[in-house]
């Protein structure tokens, strides 16, 4: 507990990860704010349309007659629910992959690497789209679509956790662990895991804000999560695709695209502090693929 | 690097030491470059064995599952071609009798190329690939995919290039300067970027159209050029094309500046703190030359990586760019068919873009080596 108070102590002393933090609050607890809405999130005309901001409606009211405020507090708590699923689990498969690979080498290394390769060499948004297409029924459930984004996201951390396997397999605590009758499964726990708990960490946040900007994407094209379940992709489309512009309903617009800019910075300086906090040397990380 | 004296930096006070110097670094590098020199000559089989071959038949495997993938996906997607065709024509008020209707299914199917089992088409299609096909499209039949794609192809080549190599340039001095250098402007540079750098190209596309386009209508709303508008060589009609591309163009290279600026200093703040570079501020080497001629020449080498894999990507074009401005280019007409279920269009982006990401990757691999001498001895 004390060890973790003075982490919180140090992460603090950059300004980034303060300004992160509380902007990740805020969105934090607009999402569960959402579990107090007075208007049914997907139900239209509860409230009078094209109203601006106000004191009983502070963001503003769609030309649907919904409060945009409550609308915001859905749209963020299913952002960040897909984000999470997609990125834990995509996680969970970079690990086993990653370590599987590493561990064994040979014949399920190369079959593994050759997997994943394929699956970085796809246009990613192409196949998403189509995969999207082809189950449209299956992926415009929340859980769903963040299981599709976990699938296409896991390969290239599965190669960084399998290079640094490689280097600590031949570490001499390896030789002294498989001498003295350490199970495998326990030595991969115990003894390789810790060292590559860095880039999984740095990687989940990335990894997070990649799921919510496919998400939006996705929406954007009209796919993806039912259009009617708010997230802040389908705010966002129903926005322009109703022509909230035209309407001049600015706030209408704006809500989505101003929370989804801080999300992102918030999200992008939080792996930016937490992974030069964890190593130095991971900055090279930052510049990834995606 | 403590016991210098304090004029050590000014390279007059000590020109005759600084020659002599610099004679020895020059000496140093020739041996170097000898050493190396010699060495190549020896392992060439062992790293055509090593570094070569691996890499080939890893080219050669991934682009073909890549490519198989890019036959089957389309055709899972639940929108039948033959059956919008009818319903195409039936709109038009075409009555098809029920008995009529077996056979002129039959007849599309023998169109489109897709009679046969599913293995049958695969065959087919991997026999049409080394012909350099696709078949014809099936929204727009009997136009070639290919013929479909190279009207395109322009607009989305055209722009991606001039922004890809356009923002890579901007981004490698700009990030090597900041990088190297430290004052208030270059703080407020990074800060600047630090923001920009997170948002996504789709949101920083909107937030462009929003500003030049609805609140200050400096730029047309959308489109490739003017409303029936024909391509020539004229003057108003490359005024044309140029006003409607620089809101993409503008969006791409402000997200591409941002990202590769990024990059580029955190390599070159890696390099600044190497020794030979200590080594030549302690001898008085002009700033300038340091940092144009050996710091940023050094940290290329990642950002040309980089650079070759962004080009691997263009084919596949900025398809939520393109959708924002309704850009006539390849993100447009592929998501047109995807909505419209044109298996073959699809295929063939997809193999396009495919075999452009895994031939630039394996050509990257291939110089890599003459960059980097010490690639060869992996």
């Amino acid at each position: 507990m004390r060890k973790s108070k003075s982490l919180f102590r140090d992460l603090t002393k950059d300004s980034r990860f303060t300004i992160a933090f509380v902007i990740l609050l805020v969105l934090v607890s607009l999402a569960i704010l959402s579990c107090f809405s007075p208007y049914h999130p997907q139900r239209m005309y509860q409230v009078p349309r094209g109203r601006p901001p106000s004191w009983t409606h502070p963001l503003g009211t769609n030309w649907l007659g919904q409060d945009v405020f409550w609308q915001l507090t859905f749209a963020v708590k299913n952002s960040l629910l897909i984000a999470i699923v997609a990125s834990s689990i995509s996680r969970v498969i970079a690990i086993l992959v990653g370590m599987g690979a590493g561990y064994r080498g040979g014949v399920i290394d190369r079959i593994l690497m050759t997997a994943g390769d394929t699956t970085m060499v796809l246009p990613i948004l192409v196949v998403l789209i189509l995969v999207s297409t082809i189950l449209r029924e299956w992926a415009r459930y929340l859980t769903n679509l963040g299981l599709l984004l976990a699938f296409f996201s896991w390969a290239w951390d599965a190669r960084v956790i399998r290079s640094q396997i490689l280097s600590l397999r031949e570490r001499e605590f390896t030789f002294v662990a498989v001498l003295s009758g350490m199970r495998t499964i326990k030595l991969v726990l115990k003894q390789y895991l810790p060292h590559v708990l860095p880039v999984i960490l740095s990687t989940l946040i990335n990894n997070m804000s990649w799921a919510i900007g496919m998400e939006i994407t996705l929406a954007y094209l009209g796919l993806g999560i039912d259009p009617t379940v708010p997230t802040i992709g389908t705010m966002l489309q129903t926005a322009i695709y109703r022509q909230a512009l035209f309407l001049r309903l600015w706030w209408w617009l704006l809500t989505p695209i101003i929370t989804g800019i801080f999300l992102f910075i918030a999200l992008y300086w939080l792996s930016v502090v937490v992974s030069e906090y964890l190593d130095p040397r991971t900055r090279f990380q930052r510049i990834g693929i995606r | 690097m403590t016991i210098l004296p304090e004029n050590f930096e000014n390279e007059r006070t000590l020109s005759p030491m600084f020659s002599s110097f610099m004679k020895e670094f020059k000496l140093n590098q020739l041996f170097r470059k000898c050493s190396i020199r010699k060495e190549k000559g020896i392992p060439v089989g062992r790293f055509i064995k090593n570094y070569l071959v691996p890499r080939f038949v890893q080219y050669i495997l991934v682009t073909f599952l890549g490519l198989s993938t890019a036959f089957f996906l389309p055709r899972f997607l639940p929108m039948d071609p033959i059956k919008q065709q009818l319903s195409q024509y039936q709109a038009f008020g075409v009555y098809i009798p029920p008995e009529q209707l077996e056979e002129i299914m039959g007849t599309l199917k023998q169109l489109y190329g897709l009679e046969g089992t599913l293995f049958e088409q695969y065959i087919n299609f991997w026999k049409r690939l080394f012909k350099g096909e696709f078949g014809p499209s099936l929204a727009r039949y009997p136009t070639p995919v290919i013929q479909v794609i190279a009207q395109s192809l322009p607009w989305t080549v055209g722009l991606l290039i001039l922004t890809t190599v356009l923002s890579w340039i901007v981004a490698v001095i700009a990030g090597g300067i900041a990088g190297y250098y430290r004052g208030r402007w270059m703080e407020i540079l990074d800060g600047i970027v630090m923001v920009v750098r997170p948002i996504p190209y789709y949101i920083m596309s909107l937030l462009c159209l929003i500003l030049f386009a609805y609140l200050f209508p400096i730029f047309p709303l959308s489109g490739g050029i003017g409303v029936g508008r024909e391509l020539s060589l004229s003057w108003e009609t490359m005024k044309s094309i140029v006003l409607h591309g620089t809101l993409p163009a503008l969006t791409l290279l402000i997200v591409g500046i941002a990202w590769q600026f990024q990059s580029m200093k955190l390599i070159i703040q890696g390099v600044r703190s190497e020794d030979y570079v200590w080594y030549m501020k302690a001898a008085g080497v002009k700033e300038q030359r340091i940092v144009f001629r050996y710091v940023i020449r050094n940290a290329m080498l990642p950002m040309i990586t980089q650079l070759g894999l962004q080009f691997g990507t263009i084919f596949s074009g900025a398809l939520v760019t393109e959708m924002v401005f309704a850009y006539p280019g390849v993100g447009w007409i592929l998501y047109d068919a995807v909505m419209r279920g044109d298996y073959n269009l699809i295929m063939g982006i997809m193999c396009i873009s495919v075999v452009a990401v895994t031939t630039s990757i394996f050509l990257l691999d291939l110089i890599y080596p003459l960059f980097d001498p010490r690639v060869r001895y992996r």
